[in-house]
């Protein structure tokens, strides 16, 4: 019935068909939609790099890839290409753009056309970087992009030209993104849609737009400075003329340590979705998680040499950045308990957006204490650049995201296609997923500590053992990869007809009370919200439905 | 299931070697299933573990605290079990406790990483310098304090080791330091970032173009220590290892005077440096 009401709604809406109507498009929630399937395309192409690397891993020797620069172009194509076209354009772009609208009763994105050129500037970025790949010998500098490694003597040919080209563009239109959603968040919320009724998802997509305005313009000032000293003779990070290379280290994680909290803010708030509406419980709370997440973002940018340890930075200035990093582990410390408490007293469904939320809860923590490890100076340069850093960040932010994207995925599907995923089988995938992606990383813990360095090719014979394990895990994440593969196709193929509100009474915030699929329009008449959060009666968004 | 076999069989194995590698005293060479960190061989790397310890049981902990507490709210609060939920969204008195355990928690944790963090920077006295150069893709040693000699340190490609020498640590000439004495150890670079790294002597550091990085070096025993390059420096990073022995002050002497005469003759010779080859995987 609901379906119905969509179908007859969308005659009435005056929009371009045909490609045009995506090309073009302007509408909020089909921009979302090409986000998540640029995500997706992206996944597969990052996951597929990340299988070859585990494949050369399983075992010493040469597997199949006996070209190491080649290698190390795969370590650096599939870091750039989950953080910034897989991670990123889903949780910001994809359901950022659907559901920020959509929960605080706003008919659209603040600028419309804007948010047209980010998804293209985003895709172009995606274009321009499988492009590096395949110009000369390929960016082989890890996503960190160091010079000299990427200076002109030793990355001579336009590969790297092209990556920094590519994080150029992609920062551009992620910048006019977060122009966006601020501006939105900040100018259109519906009437009595308060900053502090804001649902938490819109709480972590305002935040991390902050992160994104100041921290994309430093690695853009840094990347165009590697472009010159690469292409114009300027010397910013040659010692040769007086630069320093260690510059463009404080340069890059200036910008990557908020990037860390930019890809999982929206997890965050994901989650917090997820589990207040599984829980069928209000989220324990609401202000410390808010502020929380402010706090984090924060904090963000006052630790970036945490990741530089070992490049002979002064005494007193690692002590500094070790106190200041361990301190967020005190925000995130309230996100977790405020998660279980919120769960507490509950009743409790499991789902499967739940299983992805409460499997997001047991890795963060899991990837957060080994974090508490790493901030420490004094014993991180016995972790620093070996597995043990990968496992970390993989549990703790790359994991932890796609659940978050998994998880955030099954929850609303429904609202966006307007078909509900199958349940049993969604239930298999998680398990799947779950078991392999812990197979997979857990044993890098052991290797790190062992002393096994990231980014090479082949180890010496004593790290054989956790290896194979580790591929093991790679291949059975793969395979629940390619389950939830089939699970969006068997959603839009055999999927049944999703309710507006298909969670019950758990769900309450605005996008569960417009039909399923959501109508091309949405809240052409405000709705009005009361005290507790939920549209006053009669007020815009509920007639729809009616 | 031959899958699911592998997964149980390796899983036992590790339980295994793991058990037995606690047990006997292994020198500074990674051991198969290895699920810790290198035995310490140096005071900085005591103190490594003594730390670790510490983060072990804080970190193992706390996931079992929040494990714990998912398994019960999942047992107790599903929906069968509860069918009607609480309203309850504040309680300020536990929003305070867990917002004051943590902070105690990391000052626990804060106090003892400081100090180790000072202890290791570097050593106040020293009784001579190694001076480490990393290049694409080996290293090279001066010793600056016995006559300023230096010579390079290529890995043992995989067709000419030898026996009981493990395959991408081993190196034709390792660098030698006596034991029980501190080494100030100054790490420089040639071209790229590199790392110099011996896990088993908690020594970690960047080899960085234009500056010079100080740590200090003090082993036990006797034996040999190895490392890996521990920066991505190129197509070769994985091959330019550190092999590193420590032996008695009399066999260092000698030790001195041999390699000085030998790379006297050697010394700025054209050649050395294309031992490493640029050619990706031809150097194995
Ligand atoms: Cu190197």
């Amino acid at each position: 019935m609901a379906y119905g009401v969509a179908a007859g709604h969308d005659e009435h809406a005056h929009h371009p068909t045909g490609w045009r109507r995506w090309v073009n498009s302007t509408n909020h929630k089909d921009i979302g939609t090409m986000y998540i399937v640029l995500a997706l395309i992206a996944a597969l192409i990052g996951g597929i790099m990340s299988w070859m690397i585990r494949g050369e891993l399983a075992q010493p020797g040469v597997t199949f890839i006996d070209n190491y620069q080649f290698y190390n172009v795969l370590v650096t194509a599939h870091g750039f290409i989950m953080v910034f076209f897989v991670v990123m354009p889903a949780l910001i772009g994809g359901f950022g753009n659907w559901f920020v609208p959509l929960m605080i009763g706003a008919p659209d994105m603040a600028f419309p056309r804007m948010n047209n050129i980010s998804l293209w500037l985003t895709t172009a970025g995606f274009v321009l970087l499988l492009i590096a790949a395949f110009v000369g010998a390929g960016p082989g500098t890890g996503w960190t992009v160091y010079p000299p490694l990427s200076s002109a003597t030793f990355h001579p040919d336009a590969a790297v030209d092209f990556a920094i080209l590519s994080l150029h563009v992609a920062g551009a239109g992620s910048i006019l993104g977060a122009i966006n959603f601020i501006t939105t968040i900040l100018n259109m919320r519906a009437p009595g849609m308060t900053l502090h009724r804001m649902p938490l998802f819109v709480w972590s997509i305002l935040v991390t737009a902050f992160l994104l305005l100041l921290a994309l313009p430093v690695l853009a000032g840094g990347l165009t400075m590697l472009l010159t000293d690469r292409n114009f003779g300027t010397t910013f990070f040659e010692v040769a003329g007086g630069g320093d290379p260690v510059l463009w280290q404080h340069l890059f994680w200036f910008f990557g340590h908020p990037e860390v909290y930019i890809i999982v803010l929206p997890a965050f708030g994901i989650i917090s979705q997820i589990v207040s509406t599984f829980s069928r419980k209000p989220v324990f709370g609401y202000l410390g998680m808010a502020y929380a997440m402010v706090a984090i973002g924060f904090v963000g940018f006052i630790v970036w040499a945490h990741h530089m340890y070992t490049t002979g930075l002064g005494v007193d200035t690692r002590a500094y950045f070790t106190l200041a990093t361990l301190i967020i582990a005190v925000p995130t410390g309230i996100k977790i308990f405020s998660w279980l408490a919120t769960m507490w007293g509950g009743s409790i469904e499991l789902k499967a957006p739940m299983l992805y939320a409460i499997g997001f809860i047991f890795l963060f923590v899991v990837g957060g204490v080994t974090g508490v490890a790493l901030a420490n100076a004094g014993i991180d340069f016995a972790m620093h650049d070996t597995y043990y850093v990968v496992a970390h960040f993989h549990y703790v932010m790359a994991i932890a995201a796609i659940f978050a994207m998994f998880g955030g995925y099954l929850y609303w599907i429904g609202k966006m296609s307007g078909k509900q995923y199958n349940e049993p089988l969604a239930k298999a995938q998680f398990w799947v997923f779950f078991v392999g992606v812990n197979v997979l990383f857990f044993p890098q813990h052991f290797l790190g500590l062992a002393g096994m360095p990231r980014r090479i090719p082949d180890y010496p014979d004593a790290f054989v053992g956790w290896n194979m394990v580790s591929s093991v895990g790679a291949l059975i994440t793969m395979i629940g990869t390619l389950m939830f593969f089939y699970l969006i196709w068997h959603t839009f193929r055999y999927g049944k007809t999703a309710e507006a509100n298909p969670w019950g009474e758990g769900a309450t915030t605005l996008e569960w009370t417009v039909p399923s699929p959501a109508p091309f329009h949405t809240h052409e008449q405000l709705p009005v919200i009361g005290p507790t959060g939920q549209p006053r009666a009669g007020s815009g968004a509920v007639s729809p439905a009616e | 299931m031959v899958t699911k076999r592998i997964i149980i069989g390796t899983l036992i194995g590790a339980v295994v070697a793991g058990l037995a590698a606690a047990g006997t005293a292994v020198a500074g060479e990674p051991q198969p299933w290895q699920m810790n960190l290198m035995p310490a061989q140096s005071p900085v790397m005591e103190r490594v573990h003594e730390f670790h310890n510490l983060l072990l049981v804080i970190q193992v902990g706390i996931v079992l605290l929040v494990l714990g507490l998912l398994g019960y709210i999942i047992f107790r609060f599903n929906a069968k079990r509860n069918p009607v939920p609480s309203r309850t969204s504040h309680n300020t008195l536990l929003e305070v406790i867990w917002t004051a355990v943590p902070v105690v928690i990391l000052v626990i944790i804060a106090i003892p990483g400081l100090r180790l963090l000072y202890f290791h920077d570097r050593a106040h006295e020293y009784d001579f310098t190694v001076k480490v150069t990393g290049h694409q893709w080996y290293w090279s040693y001066t010793y600056p304090d016995h006559g300023d000699f230096t010579f390079t340190s290529i890995m043992v490609p995989d067709d000419e080791l030898q026996e009981g020498q493990p395959r991408l640590l081993a190196v034709d000439n390792p660098v030698v330091v006596p034991v029980g004495t501190n080494v100030q150890i100054l790490v420089v670079s040639d071209d790229v970032i590199h790392a110099w790294a011996v896990p088993s002597l908690g020594v970690k550091v960047d080899a960085t173009p234009g500056r010079v990085n100080e740590r200090w070096l003090h082993v036990h025993e006797e034996g040999t220590y190895y490392g890996m390059c521990s920066e991505l420096c190129g197509i070769n990073h994985a091959f330019m290892p550190i092999q590193l022995e420590a032996v008695s002050p009399e066999a260092f002497e000698a030790w001195v005077e041999e390699t000085r005469e030998e790379w006297a003759s050697r010394q700025n010779a054209p050649g050395v440096r294309v031992a490493a080859g640029d050619g990706g995987a031809d150097v194995r």
